[in-house]
């Protein structure tokens, strides 16, 4: 049984189809992180799960329930906004106390006043703030109890609405870019945390993002979400040496994707430079396909036989690695490759060089984006062809 | 020193200017005040002067409040306009709160009926409420004094578009902490709508209090008067209208919202930025 499971999901305004067909599984404890362009429909789908939205067909199951006709308070789930969402008039603690408050307490003892004198208010409130102050220590909030969320920095108030959203203990967590709005140093720690958190909580979690470091770093499955689609759900390190579709490599991957098109030549192979790959799947001789190789699995040489003729055209220094941004000759196309500061040390504007791509890391794709097998062929297979 | 504390020609023509526009809007209130303290025979003397030759605040004032009943006057504009400002209040923050961030298929209608309603001055409905007041036999009553004001379209459209700035992830945040749309309303909207709400309840209570149309056409009977009605009583005297006393009732009447106005003064100025509204 999965912890959540999503059945074709389809979400459309009108004629505008936002989601075209989602499905998807979680597993107990799995964290996935749902990444892709603003606009993929990443967010509607997070909203369809907390039952913020309604699909126009599809289901939403989780722990074998059947939620998808079920209010938002009756799901379970916690979410954790963008904006954080905190409620503005209310103290840290009394924000983190109100899911808590809403659920144990009865419409009657809710009420101001009257809600006071009925028998049972007050343990319940007594054991509400127990259960806050916890949360409060295991978040290292506890200083903040007392203010207000306008007194608030952003990396305080992310840890607030963490809390508010841990403190009822879900059975599903939803978070929609809850580090977007936090500063690039914070981010980063506040990234560690969140992954800490989910471990030592073991819920399942969906998290939205349109940062692939993000994604990349924190989940322990990835899904690439493009206009509608998902793509591909598979581990970060999978989604990144073996994307199944050409917008999931151009969109994960820091320099974008190198991608060149072409013609398959005679007997189902490809050639680059004097690389040749073997196509698989149902290509025939001169259907167009494209060819994709990643920055950091090219090396650029001095000129020589071997390799693609190119023109640096301006580097990049970054500290740890080069960024070498080459033209090639005749095809006039940009190729960019990422190199150590050791690897790049001899190169430097408008020097002619070879690109020289590592022939098992190279990746073929069909025209409408599908990955197809490439396998290199021998230098001796080669040779024979040759000759 | 900085540029604001010097005393420039140029300050000093801005100040004189402001200080006679003040003086000028000022006036009426002022003689007003003076008249409230002149006998019957000063005030209609040629000259004019602020300062009264012979005292009559004591007799003005005593009259004010012995000729028609004052403090019932003041009590019924208050439960007047508390009960308007109540029931607007009830009905226009929850239908604002359901035109803003609820989507359903009469929300482009009901909008187009709330500006509608925008248009339609009291005057134009005040036959036909009479009537209908005086078959329903609520005519002299407060339900006919409240009852026409007790939906405020202007409420429902400033609170929209306050209503309208709200994150809609405050609500979701809500109704995902099991908050009903009821709930949502009394715990996050309201609470965090006391600006509009402010500015809204200082228009409200200042058209209500000094509102002397509807009060003379649904209430004959003293016992319902509103504070500008009683002003009436003091016309058709048998010695001819008694201005001094007259204007005495119209000093006390005047003087609750004047307080009401200092206290809540930064309020006030804030409410009609805010919803950028002239009173």
């Amino acid at each position: 049984m999965s912890a959540l499971r999503l059945s074709t999901i389809t979400k459309s305004f009108g004629d505008n189809a936002i989601l075209k067909g989602i499905s998807l599984e979680a597993e107990a404890g799995e964290f996935i992180a749902l990444v892709g362009p603003s606009g993929c429909g990443k967010s509607t789908l997070l909203r369809i799960v907390a039952g913020l939205e309604h699909p126009t067909s599809g289901s939403v199951m989780a722990a074998g329930r059947e939620l998808t006709a079920l209010a938002p308070a009756d799901r379970n789930v916690a979410m954790v906004f963008q904006s954080y969402a905190l409620y503005p008039h209310l103290t840290a603690g009394q924000n983190i106390a109100v899911p808590l408050a809403m659920r144990e307490l009865t419409r009657a003892q809710r009420l101001p006043i009257i809600g006071n004198l009925l028998p049972g208010q007050k343990q319940i409130r007594t054991a509400i703030q127990a259960q806050v102050a916890e949360m409060a220590r295991s978040l290292k909030i506890e200083h903040l109890l007392d203010r207000k969320p306008g007194q608030m920095s952003g990396g305080q108030r992310q840890r607030v609405a963490l809390a508010r959203a841990m403190v009822r203990r879900p059975s599903l967590f939803l978070m929609d870019e809850p580090l977007s709005n936090l500063d690039a140093n914070l981010r980063v720690h506040a990234r560690g945390e969140i992954v800490d958190l989910h471990r030592r909580a073991g819920v399942p979690t969906l998290y939205v993002t349109h940062d692939q470091a993000e994604a990349l770093s924190m989940a322990d499955r990835v899904a690439v979400m493009i206009s509608g689609n998902l793509l591909q759900l598979a581990p970060p390190q999978v989604i990144y040496d073996d994307p199944a579709h050409i917008e999931v490599a151009r969109f994960l991957g820091q320099p974008r994707i190198n991608t060149l098109d072409t013609l398959v030549a005679h007997g189902q192979t490809v050639a680059l430079g004097n690389i040749r790959l073997q196509v698989g799947g149902s290509v025939r001789e001169r259907d167009e396909v494209i060819i994709a190789i990643r920055p950091e699995h090219l090396s650029v040489l001095p000129r020589s036989q071997n390799g693609l003729a190119a023109h640096v055209e301006r580097m990049e220094f970054l500290g740890s690695e080069v960024i070498v941004y080459t033209r090639l000759d005749g095809l006039n196309q940009p190729v960019v490759a990422k190199l150590t500061p050791v690897e790049a040390a001899g190169l430097s504007a408008q020097m002619p060089v070879s690109l020289v791509a590592e022939p098992e890391r190279i990746m073929i794709f069909a025209k409408d984006g599908i990955r197809l097998t490439a396998k290199p062929v021998s230098v001796d297979a080669l040779e024979a062809a040759h000759g | 020193m900085s540029p604001q504390s010097t005393f420039t020609l140029g300050r000093a023509v801005r100040l004189g200017l402001l200080t006679l526009g003040a003086l000028m809007f000022l006036a009426p209130y002022i003689f007003m005040m003076s008249a409230a303290g002149k006998g019957q025979s000063e005030i209609f003397t040629s000259s004019l002067s602020l300062i009264p030759e012979h005292s009559f605040f004591v007799q003005n004032f005593t009259k004010a409040f012995t000729r028609v009943n004052m403090p019932g006057l003041l009590f019924n504009g208050v439960v007047v306009c508390a009960l308007i400002l109540v029931f607007q209040v009830l009905i226009a923050v929850p239908c604002a709160y359901a035109l803003a961030k609820l989507n359903f298929r009469a929300a482009r209608l009901m909008m187009a009926l709330v500006m509608l309603g925008l248009l339609v001055p009291i005057h134009a409905t005040a036959l036909p409420l009479y009537v209908a007041f005086n078959n329903l036999a609520v005519l002299n009553s407060y339900t006919a004094l409240v009852a026409p004001f007790s939906i405020s379209v202007f409420g429902i459209f400033l609170f929209l578009q306050f209503f309208r700035a709200m994150p809609d992830d405050l609500i979701h945040a809500a109704r995902l902490d099991g908050m009903s749309e009821i709930g949502i309303v009394a715990r996050v909207i309201v609470p965090n709508a006391w600006p509009a709400i402010t500015a809204f309840a200082i228009f409200s209570v200042v058209a209500h209090w000094n509102d002397l149309y509807w009060p003379l056409i649904v209430i004959s009977n003293q016992a319902y008067a509103t504070p500008p009605l009683g002003l009436l009583y003091f016309r058709a005297a048998e010695a001819g209208d008694d201005y001094g006393a007259l204007m005495a009732a119209t000093f006390i009447i005047t003087l609750p919202l004047v307080l009401a106005f200092l206290l809540a003064q930064k309020r006030f100025v804030e409410g009609i930025t805010m919803t950028g509204l002239k009173g």
